[in-house]
């Protein structure tokens, strides 16, 4: 994945045109939701707490290797961090716990959720821990809090996820390291340059970090060709996708619709406050690249994968009567959430097919009571892969043990302020932000029921159902 | 028996994937139904590409029989004459099958030569219009690309071949006895250079795709797909039919160069084979090579380096002339036929003649994690089978689960196998130390010391603990069956599993039934042995079974040939010169001389005088010295590890000397040494048979074969009986005979053989 990302970074941002068709069709359908959301009912289960999102925030989302180049992981956490204090007015000391996400670990912060609360100004009193599971990592931490709550052990928790790519740790050889930690053993001097003397060239080639699948060795831009090609998604629709998310994505940011976005001033450099990897291009710019994995004849482009991104998102959640009794107005309703897991080499991106009908099901909704829908966009290949799946009765049946299929949402209700593909994907932070972006354009469009969907690496996938708070 | 190895080209003759269609006449049945309409060749015109498919629809894999060349040329011809098409792809409609090779049974209803080689010719001449297409021929392979098939795939202009596991590429016409005979000698040295090019046709071994595409055998790799809309074999071959169409147009408007660029190393290998003179040397090794591996006793290899040099200093009119008379010439030897027996043998003997047991056996317990112990759950982790290890100490199952360890280790060293495959196929082995577990177990294959008391004790213990439908299976390579099932409160349950070391490598398992062996209990033994990817002889109950009691005698003249003399290393060289992958004197060795003085008295006390011969002494005071052979680091020979090279040991020698015979001049010349020891073992093979041992006469050849080593290119006791004659091996012991007594009486079966030259015991 690397090599493509740095591809990515590479292709000069190209001719911003507008889509025009789009953006006049979001809103349209904004307009038709909203006449139609209000008579459906709650998903409250008696005897379950209420749990509720009061707020979330993320920092910009930049190309790695950009404005945040010199920073450490939780420097971005403690700015998401500090973002959701400032937005909420939260005391420092109400948080009952903190639970962070993460997936590219830096080993001097290997609980960055500890060390960003501290150095978010957190009461030192407020327990922090770092859970991972690759790109649902901060949904897991969302559900992790939402968990507590219903468990009736915390009563506000802030959960989030941080993702730093422009710095990763790239190791030394196994035998280089097995030969420096004898060395720390070695009492005397022989012993020592007798080890030092071991060293040779071929112990200084460094391991670095593969985005592959450690159980098939696989890239995961080569499994998501691949699984295009199973679903014989084209080449054409997967950069039409591609543009449809940067083009929705830019006419979002353009109108301020991307609120949960917080301005951070990085030391040295001048305030940020917008994602960078936002850029329209155009069909004919698109079409000329190489693909990145499967040559020649790949469709998975740098153009239609998500880059490699740095970010950091947080959220604010509550159990319901907290939340009211801190006088906060909650944003939206948590409701039921799966986690899925399927054939790692296979279906390795195929997380939201599985789990969406599944989450549905769990909350006893259709797919036609859904207002929004945001599914995390790793590569558009993927997203095509898993609309034609939901729309397959054959995929169902044979794979997934079903009667029937689940349908594949309405593309007006569909990442229609972007999406993963062109705000950015910082591993780890992308779960808080679908989350937020759904509960802010349910209040935005007057929808009741939001669903947000995710892959993984590891052929693991999640999806929650969200409800908009009552305004 | 302990410690047999498969070598060269025994080994070899198990990776093969070779097809042959069932029989004559369903085929002229097949060609009159086929005059109406195409039933195996088609094509589809996508815009300016043809789509040729190919769809044996009464095999399941496709072959160039004489009705797929036909249509094929019917269809080229079309397509060559449509202006509309300006460029072709050749695919498979088969999952799993490009074109598995040539028809054998087409070459084997030849009756001469002439023929032959005018199939030869025939096919050469297709495939030269192939190869000057006017219209570039993109050929896109899923499946086995072999014999035939590669020779078809490398006349085309491109190739194409899917990543999955069932591609393979590669020419084993070499294993039958035969050579590439439509082009492959001619066109494989150019394509893949000259040193690969030998290796190719001369090993036969079979090419995965991502060594084929690094070796120039293929330009494009594809990979296979996961469910989609459609199932996987499907969607992936027509993923590879898009990408073959896409690359065919492109070849069509030149976009893609036909000519690869070619690397570095590339330039410099061809540089260095333009000289004649490094021609020359490199035909002069490989004939050497391949002398000292064959002993010139397989004529294939031999004329496979005649044409390939035919080819490339005279010039391809001489080469294909070359390649098709010596490919009539090969048909007709006696090694071809040989070699195709057992490859029919062998795919009669990978089939469970006793049907569908009914209940699979999915946990299976071992006792003893010895070598025999944890090689048999090596074989069966990587099959999907938990397996339960069981043994009474801890280092006895150390040790063992260290074995299964480096045995998948090894695989995961070689690639074959990821080291998460490897992880996750440990999961399936349990090792312990009681009996726990073993309530579930569907099957419980014991493979303690040989000795009875041992035996009859595991069993008793084992039978309180079972479930009553669970298999008791006992490894053993000579103490019959009906006395170990003597103890059993359910004999129908316990049959004999026979396996050879080291049972990772071979192929051969040899089950036992005794009388009260119950159908099922045999069905499930082969079921599991077929899972273990084994090759499955039944044979009846008895002291020796089939092959020990074949190998014995044959030991018992070796070692009387020792006492007469005769050098170990001397001995060697006389039965490698037969044909024997490993020579007598070695064979002991490893199967251990104690084992082998345990089973010469067993069967000695169980036949009398016939299996008689060396003095058994000779074993037991080289036991008493501690000479067992390689596990003890001396036996005939000294063992030193990181050694190859090995001395014979001089203390053995000395003992040879106290118990010395002197030889009778007139049956001690070298091949009067070969046929005594190779007349005992065929007589006691046959002798099998006429007593009800073995089944058949295929069974008892591909035991002889893969178990004992005997001669591939004989192709087995009883096709060596029927080629060489049975009254002139009758004659041979009737002279042996009168020296050595009864141990050289012919059996009433081969007598019966010998006075009517009609009888075969290969039709």
């Amino acid at each position: 994945m690397a090599s493509m990302l740095l591809t990515s970074l590479r292709c000069s941002p190209l001719t911003s045109v507008q889509a025009a068709q789009f953006a006049a069709r979001s809103i349209s359908t904004s307009v038709h939701l909203q006449a139609q959301a209000k008579s459906k009912k709650t998903l409250a289960k008696p005897g379950v707490k209420n749990i509720v999102l009061v707020d979330g925030v993320r920092t910009p989302f930049l190309l790695s290797g950009t404005t945040y180049a010199d920073l450490m992981p939780h420097d971005l956490a403690r700015a998401a961090l500090q973002g959701l204090l400032n937005r909420t007015g939260l005391p420092k000391d109400a948080v009952d716990y903190i639970v962070y996400g993460t997936v590219i670990q830096e080993v001097k912060t290997s609980n960055v959720a500890r060390e960003a609360a501290l150095g978010a100004g957190f009461s030192d009193k407020t327990p922090a821990h770092t859970v991972t599971m690759a790109c649902i990592s901060s949904n897991q931490a969302m559900t992790t809090a939402a968990g507590l709550i219903a468990a009736g052990q915390c009563d506000a928790v802030v959960a989030g996820g941080v993702e730093f790519m422009s710095d990763v740790p790239i190791r030394h050889s196994r035998k280089m390291r097995k030969t420096m930690l004898s060395l720390n053993k070695a009492k005397t001097l022989g012993a020592r340059l007798s080890l030092l003397g071991s060293i040779r060239l071929a112990h200084l080639a460094p391991e670095l970090p593969a985005v592959a699948e450690f159980s098939t060795a696989e890239t995961m831009g080569h499994s998501a060709d691949r699984l295009a090609a199973a679903f014989g998604v084209t080449r054409l629709e997967q950069d039409e996708f591609a543009l449809r998310s940067h083009t929705l994505a830019k006419k979002a940011q353009d109108s301020g619709l991307l609120s949960d976005v917080i301005g951070f001033k990085v030391p040295g450099k001048d305030i940020v406050s917008k994602d960078n990897g936002i850029r329209p291009s155009n069909m004919e710019q698109m079409a000329k690249l190489k693909p990145a994995f499967i040559k020649p004849h790949g469709t998975v482009t740098a153009a239609n994968s998500s880059f490699l991104t740095d970010g950091a998102s947080a959220v604010l959640i509550m159990s319901e009567e907290k939340a009211l009794a801190m006088g906060y107005k909650p944003k939206a309703y948590l409701r039921d959430f799966v986690y899925v897991s399927q054939d790692p080499k296979d279906q390795l991106l195929l997380g939201p097919t599985y789990a969406t009908p599944k989450v549905l099901e769990k909350s006893g909704l259709t797919l036609n009571d859904i207002d929004v829908f945001e599914f995390h966009e790793a590569f558009a290949g993927q997203i095509m892969a898993n609309l034609k799946a939901m729309e397959s009765d054959w995929f169902a049946q044979t794979y997934m043990g079903r009667k029937t299929k689940v349908g594949a949402p309405p593309m007006e209700k569909f990442n229609t302020w972007g999406g993963s593909l062109s705000l950015g994907h910082p591993f780890a932070a992308t779960g808080c932000r679908l989350v937020t972006t759904v509960a802010h354009r349910l209040q935005k469009e007057g929808g009741q029921y939001g669903l947000v969907a995710a892959c993984a690496a590891g052929g693991q996938g999640h999806a929650m159902v969200i409800e908009a708070y009552p305004q | 028996m302990a410690g047999v190895r498969a070598l060269g080209s025994l080994s070899r003759l198990t990776t093969r994937r070779y097809t042959l269609f069932p029989g004559v006449t369903r085929r002229t049945f097949r060609v009159a139904a086929c005059m109406m309409a195409r039933t195996h060749v088609n094509y589809e015109i996508k815009g300016d590409v043809a789509v040729v498919r190919m769809n044996d629809p009464n095999a399941r894999v496709n072959t160039l029989s004489v009705q797929m060349q036909r249509e094929m040329t019917e269809v080229m011809d079309e397509i060559w004459g449509n202006n509309a098409v300006q460029s072709v792809v050749l695919i498979s409609s088969k999952p799993g099958s490009f074109i598995a090779g040539a028809d054998i049974s087409m070459i084997q209803a030849c009756k001469t030569a002439e023929e032959v080689t005018s199939l030869s010719q025939e096919g050469q001449k297709m495939f030269e219009k192939i190869e000057k297409s006017p219209k570039p021929i993109v050929a896109a392979i899923n499946g086995s690309c072999l014999g035939g098939g590669l020779e078809f795939a490398i006349a085309c202009q491109y190739r194409i071949a899917t990543k999955s596991k069932k591609t393979v590429l590669g020419c084993p016409e070499v294993m039958l006895g035969l050579l590439p005979g439509a082009g492959g000698t001619q066109r494989l040295p150019k394509m893949v250079g000259i040193p690969s090019g030998f290796d190719m046709v001369l090993t036969g071994r079979s090419i995965r795709p991502d060594k084929a595409k690094k070796m120039g055998l293929v330009h494009q790799l594809v990979d296979t797909l996961g469910p989609g809309l459609k199932s996987p074999e499907e969607r992936t071959i027509e993923y590879l039919e898009e990408v073959a169409v896409e690359a065919a147009r492109g070849l069509a408007k030149k976009q893609i160069p036909l000519t690869k660029e070619k690397g570095l190393m590339q330039k410099i290998q061809d540089y260095v084979m333009s000289y004649p003179f490094v021609r020359q040397q490199i035909y002069n090794t490989v004939q050497k090579k391949v002398m000292k591996q064959t002993k010139g006793l397989y004529p294939a290899p031999l004329k496979i380096i005649e044409c390939v040099k035919a080819g490339l200093e005279q010039g391809p009119t001489a080469g294909y002339l070359a390649e098709a008379q010596n490919f009539g010439k090969l048909a007709m030897t006696s090694e071809s036929t040989a070699l195709i027996g057992l490859y029919h043998g062998q795919v009669t003997c990978k089939k469970n003649r006793f049907g569908t047991p009914e209940k699979e056996v999915k946990t299976l317990a071992i006792l003893g994690a010895g070598l025999m112990g944890a090689g048999i759950a090596q074989v069966s982790v990587d099959k999907g089978i938990h397996t339960i290890l069981k043994d009474t100490t801890v280092e006895g199952l150390s040790r063992g689960e260290q074995q299964v360890y480096k045995g998948l280790n090894d695989k995961t060293k070689k690639r074959s196998m990821t080291s998460f495959e490897r992880d996750s196929f440990l999961s399936n082995l349990t090792g312990q130390l009681d009996y726990n577990g073993f309530n579930k177990a569907d099957m419980i294959i014991e493979a303690v010391f040989e000795d009875l008391n041992i035996k009859h004790k595991v069993l008793k213990e084992v039978e309180a603990v079972i479930p009553p439908q669970c298999i008791f299976a006992t490894n053993t390579s000579a103490l019959p069956i009906k006395d170990i099932a003597a103890v059993s409160k359910r004999p129908e349950k316990v049959i004999g599993m026979h396996y050879f070391s080291p049972v990772d490598k071979m192929q051969l398992l040899e089950i036992i039934t005794t009388d009260k062996t119950s159908k099922d209990t045999t069905a499930s033994a082969v079921a599991v042995g077929l899972k273990q990817g084994k090759v499955i002889i039944v044979v009846g109950d008895g002291p020796g079974f089939y092959t020990t009691r074949c190998l014995a005698p044959m030991l018992a003249e070796a070692v009387r040939v020792l006492q007469e003399g005769v050098d170990p290393k001397k001995l060697d060289s006389l039965t490698t010169g037969f044909g024997f992958p490993v020579g007598a004197a070695t064979l002991a060795d490893e199967v251990g001389i104690d084992v082998a003085a345990h089973v010469a008295e067993d069967l000695g006390k169980a036949f009398g005088s016939r299996f008689g011969g060396g003095n058994v002494e000779v074993l037991k005071s080289m036991v008493d010295k501690g000479f067992k052979g390689r596990k003890s680091g001396k036996g005939c020979y000294i063992y030193q590890p990181g050694l190859k090279r090995r001395d014979v040991n001089p203390e053995a020698l000395e003992i040879l000397e106290s118990y010395k015979l002197t030889p009778n001049a007139a049956v001690s010349s070298d091949s009067d040494i070969q046929y005594r020891l190779v007349s005992r073992f065929v007589n006691e093979a046959v002798l099998c048979l006429q007593e009800g041992i073995l089944a058949n006469p295929v069974e008892g050849d591909i035991g002889a074969v893969f178990g004992l080593g005997f001669p591939p290119c004989l192709g087995g006791p009883f096709r060596f009986v029927d080629s060489f004659g049975a009254d002139k091996l009758v004659e041979k012991m009737r002279k042996f005979e009168e020296v050595f007594g009864n141990q050289f009486t012919p059996c009433q079966l081969l007598l019966d053989h010998a006075k009517d030259p009609s009888k075969k015991f290969h039709k």
